[in-house]
């Protein structure tokens, strides 16, 4: 498991290759990144400033891999989230997953984002023309944790 | 009983402060024991935490509730539901 929180970008094919590395057993993998869209609500985007716990958001991440570890066989795991200041277009967050076939690495790749989502202590806040705003959670996320609860 | 309290995203702006060293009474015991104290500050601090509020409490950098008890030394978090991703 690899979990890391940072201001530096990240390169989707260097992680991969790292997690790929000496395991023939892996079989698949699935990826996610969360990219820093230019309009939220309506309003043009400049720039997101994303504000963490630090104390708390490496344990916070590890606690959700270890849960997601629980639920599906997965070979690897690796997650990075960045802080600090960000652009439109700019990745924001990888999940990617490695198990030996799609169906656990799809489903814990976005039960790891749905968590994320919803129990990760990162804040986001967004200047528009209007001025400086902090992005309101949405009640979709909430849900969408939700749902892995009933199964 | 003392304890180190942080505030996050809007919460720390809206009560304009980031952290702070708590002595209180041994009797104040829980999380929902420090809100109503917090609460009792009045203005900004009533508002903000009010139950009505969507914020999120976190105690030793866990995610707690108003019923996690609280001990000497702990660190509490108060903030806003969180937005990453």
């Amino acid at each position: 498991m690899t979990v890391r929180v940072q201001e530096a970008d990240f390169d989707l094919s260097s992680e991969i290759a790292a997690m790929r590395r000496g395991r023939p057993e892996i079989g698949a993998i699935a990826a996610f990144i969360g990219l820093v869209r230019d309009v939220n609500a309506g309003e043009a985007v400049a720039e997101l400033m994303l504000e963490h716990y630090p104390a708390m958001t490496q344990k916070a991440l590890e606690a959700i891999v270890a849960q997601t570890k629980q639920q599906w066989k997965l070979d690897a795991v690796r997650v990075i989230h960045r802080v600090g200041r960000l652009r439109p277009s700019d990745q924001i967050v990888l999940v990617a997953v490695a198990g030996s076939h799609r169906g656990e690495a799809f489903q814990a790749c976005e039960f790891i984002m749905d968590y994320l989502k919803t129990q990760a202590p990162f804040w986001k806040q967004e200047q528009t023309p209007a001025g400086t705003r902090w992005v309101e959670a949405r009640a979709s996320d909430a849900l969408a944790a939700e749902r892995w609860k009933k199964t | 009983m003392a304890l180190t309290v942080l505030y996050f995203a809007r919460l720390r702006e809206t009560l304009g402060v980031a952290r702070e060293e708590i002595a209180l009474t041994p009797q104040v015991s829980s999380v929902a024991m420090l809100l109503d104290h917090l609460r009792g500050r009045g203005g900004d601090w009533q508002a903000a935490l009010a139950p009505s509020q969507p914020f999120r409490v976190a105690v030793n950098q866990d995610m707690a509730n108003v019923a996690t008890a609280l001990r000497d030394g702990d660190e509490v978090a108060l903030f806003p539901p969180v937005t990453g991703g």
